[in-house]
């Protein structure tokens, strides 16, 4: 083989394993760097309490409380719509355009930026419901929406067709049939997309600022839902950029970090164990 | 019986209505941007708006132009791909063809990770290390600057145009590389030039990805671009679409000329992506024909 | 006649499955050398040996020697690429590159260094003369190679390999996947070729290989059973094995 051919292969395979290396640095830095800053400023006192001007002391836990309330609030809203979607799309649809239209409608909401849905989320829910976490979280269900319909529609598709055959075969109604045997069997879809979900809804905060606020009382799920609250993300963003409070911002990070890495954990090991359950 | 077939009609109704909210949800959005978004486009004049060089909404004689925004995200966009694209398509070549099952894993772990952390969080990173780093380095004011938003856009895109780029080198059929080998191709060679051009639809659908990411995302951007309204440059803080958007919502009041301003702002964003939806399926639609 | 490849006791394994065992075999110059045998037997694995496509599984393992030229291609100082430019092969579903016809006959030249238009073009066209395919795409060269119908595909899969100027073509069960029209196209194509190069054919069609072998070889499970001229191994076979199969006894 030529000079130039063994160069340029040379060349290649160096510029491939940089890239790589590249790639996986970032994310060690990442890691290291919001760890190193920021696990040093976390406490079980800055877990647990609210901030106080009194004090000057800052304390996460309503943040973490409005994240809590703020994804419960949206799953609560967004599965049975998705999975509605879903059901709708494979059991009932006969006509392609109709499926075509509301797949093209998700495939587009999914590329809409979130700064956006922050904005119709402002106009359609909190000139409505206030600036409140239950804005908010409307906002997320339409977000999330196409997340969680095209999961739960892609494991409907792995139901085998003998299944509702024999469910049919044996005299039972359409609506009997999906209950009993589709959506059972659906759930790995419904799993993933809830765990996506949430990883989505932890990470978001163009589409919050403007919707669910930035105050941070503490408040109980239902008076919370009405009022304004701050999420972790937005609190970070709200600590870093507003009020110069860096290792409180990095300590959020801190959180959020750990939480992407719990969340790939299930998201993985959700994927192994469903795909074991399948192969059984 | 004849109730039964009631219930059934009525269940299939209620799935119906469900399916069709996502249709309704897109349909709602639409109308609400080109409501929200008209009224100051009418009262500033398209061409004005569009192609106004200022942006002075708070002075006292206000300036409504949006060409800085619209090339700053422009430019930010480019930037992040020309940095973003070469990185993720190698790393995505090596993924799929080269590398062993654990290290793939690895990576792809990683890549993950990578794609799940939130924006602020690189916002924040990007704010302590990159806009120190960048003033330090080119000897500027302040780091907080164009070129600051590309390094951290390139790396939030990275771990979608990697993902979508394995994807379609992993469906590339055996058979043309085998036969390209026998003809007595390296693999490197093999790889390049038959399964990169074989699965270049599916490439280009994760660069058209990447760029609907880097054109919308606001929040890391705001926190490391410096937000000032300047006509796009390297190293001077600019301000995108998005983050026009974003720092001005929050004390703009209801009605005013302002924040009507902003809603065409984010009227021109959608537009800008509901393009970008079109070219990606235009891309996705090929690779299923082929 | 003298002998192009000879292999020299040699011994295959996947993993821990034994998949050809001291195999002896000498091809001849400009012959076409038919392996027959039923599904599994070692045939394409041993024809897969002789370009060394085998590389590419990572669990396999071979001893002895294959000899090409009189040179071991096994050994360090033999260049893998170098080896299958000489030693080209046709797989058993066509397998154009997604591109136009053009690219797709030039690819193996422009691999290895070719890069004069006037010369590629005279490559392109002398490739496709060569498979008997020029008539029918003369006029399309910068069309999709996949626009083609299967038969005129592999006949351009074989053009893509004569491109190289190979002096062995190895094929593996080119005709299985096409129609009878397309197929004896491609056999009257393989004995045509048969005054420059020398074929080996993998084939299961028992006709096929005394329609247009002069060898054939009849491997069962990894052992090469029987070698020898065609009429003789089908009219007279040595081996009770081998006429069970011929016959049509099992495989």
């Amino acid at each position: 083989m030529n000079k130039k051919r063994k160069l340029s292969a040379l060349f290649i395979r160096s510029a491939m394993y940089l890239c790589c290396f590249i790639t996986v640095a970032l994310l060690l830095f990442m890691l290291g760097y919001v760890m190193v800053k920021g696990v040093p400023n976390l406490s079980l006192k800055f877990l647990t309490t609210k901030p106080s001007h009194m004090t000057g002391q800052i304390g996460i836990l309503p943040d973490i409380l409005n994240t809590v309330y703020i994804v419960l609030a949206t799953l609560c809203i967004v599965l049975p719509l998705g999975v509605g979607a879903a059901v709708y799309l494979t059991e009932y649809a006969t006509s392609q355009k109709v499926v075509s239209v509301i797949e093209y409608a998700a495939e587009t909401l999914s590329g809409i930026p979130s700064i956006i849905y922050g904005l119709v989320g402002m106009l359609l829910f909190s000139n409505h419901f206030g600036t409140s976490i239950l804005a908010g979280a409307l906002t997320l269900v339409i977000m999330n929406l196409p997340t969680v319909l095209r999961t739960t529609q892609e494991s409907l598709k792995t139901v085998p067709q003998s299944y509702r055959e024999s469910a049919f075969g044996l005299g039972a109604g359409k609506w009997r049939v999906i209950r009993t045997v589709v959506l059972p069997e659906c759930i790995d879809g419904v799993v993933t997309g809830c765990i996506l979900s949430v990883g989505r809804i932890l990470g978001e905060s163009a589409a919050l600022l403007f919707t669910a606020g930035f105050a941070h009382a503490v408040n109980g799920m239902i008076s919370g839902l009405t009022s304004p609250g701050a999420t972790l993300t937005v609190a970070l963003y709200v600590y870093a950029k507003e009020e110069g409070e860096f290792g409180v911002a990095f300590a959020i990070a801190a959180i959020l970090m750990s939480l992407t890495l719990l969340i790939n954990l299930l998201a993985m090991s959700a994927g192994r164990y469903f795909a074991k359950r399948r192969n059984v | 019986m004849k109730k039964k077939r009631l219930f059934e009609d009525a269940v299939h109704g209620i799935f119906l209505l469900l399916g069709l909210v996502t249709v309704g949800c897109v349909l709602i959005m639409t109308v609400y941007l080109i409501l929200s978004g008209i009224p100051a486009i009418k009262e500033i004049g398209l061409f004005h708006f569009l192609f106004g060089k200022e942006w002075a909404s708070t002075a006292s004689e206000p300036q409504y132009g949006i060409l800085p925004f619209i090339l700053t995200s422009i430019y930010g966009t480019a930037g992040a791909i020309l940095v973003g694209v070469p990185i993720g398509f190698f790393t995505a070549v090596f993924l799929s063809k080269i590398a062993g099952k654990t290290i793939r894993t690895a990576i792809e772990t990683a890549v993950n990770l990578l794609a799940g952390i939130p924006s602020v969080v690189y916002g924040l990173v990007g704010m302590f290390v990159l806009v120190p780093g960048i003033r330090k380095l080119f000897n500027i004011p302040d780091g907080a600057s164009l070129l600051a938003a590309i390094i951290v856009l390139a790396i939030m895109i990275l771990p979608s145009i990697i993902k979508v780029s394995v994807t379609a080198l992993d469906a590339v059929p055996r058979e043309y590389e085998d036969a390209s080998l026998a003809l007595g191709a390296t693999p490197i060679e093999t790889y390049f030039k038959v399964s990169v051009p074989a699965a270049k639809s599916g490439i280009a659908a994760a660069v058209v990805l990447g760029v609907g990411r880097a054109i919308g995302e606001a929040m890391a951007v705001m926190m490391v671009a410096g937000n000032v309204a300047n006509m796009p440059s390297l190293f001077q803080s600019v301000r995108f679409l998005t983050t026009a958007v974003a720092s001005e919502m929050a004390y703009s009041s209801p009605g005013s000329l302002q924040q009507n301003a902003l809603f065409s702002i984010a009227l021109v964003l959608f537009l800008f992506i509901m393009l970008l939806n079109a070219t990606l399926n235009f891309f996705l639609k090929r690779k299923k024909e082929n | 006649m003298s002998s192009i490849i000879t292999t020299d006791k040699l011994n295959l394994w996947y993993g821990d499955t034994h998949a050809l065992k001291d195999i002896n075999i000498d091809i001849q110059k400009n012959s076409i050398t038919a392996l027959i045998g039923p599904s599994g037997c070692g045939k394409s694995t041993f024809l897969k040996t002789l370009n060394r496509m085998n590389d590419l599984i990572e669990t396999v393992k071979t001893t002895g020697e294959v000899r090409y030229s009189g040179h071991n291609i096994f050994s360090k100082d033999i260049d893998v690429n170098e080896l299958r430019r000489d030693v080209g092969m046709v797989f058993q579903k066509p397998s154009p590159f997604p591109m136009s016809i053009y690219d797709n006959i030039a690819y193996g030249p422009r691999t290895h260094g070719m890069t004069n238009k006037a010369n590629l073009d005279e490559m392109v066209e002398q490739s496709l003369r060569g498979a008997a395919i020029w008539n029918e795409v003369k006029d399309r060269l910068k069309k999709n190679a996949l626009s083609l119908s299967g038969g005129q595909q592999q006949r351009l899969c074989i053009a893509r390999a004569l491109a190289v100027k190979p002096k062995v073509l190895l094929m593996d069960e080119p005709t299985s996947a096409l129609d009878p029209i397309s197929t004896s196209q491609i056999e009257e194509l393989i004995l045509q070729l048969k005054e420059k190069y020398t074929i080996i054919i993998v084939t299961h069609n028992m006709q096929q290989a005394v329609r247009i072998s002069d060898n054939t070889a009849f491997f069962l499970l990894g052992e090469l059973i029987e070698f020898g001229k065609t009429e003789k191994v089908f009219s007279y076979p040595q081996d009770k094995r081998t006429e069970d199969y011929i016959t049509g006894r099992f495989g």
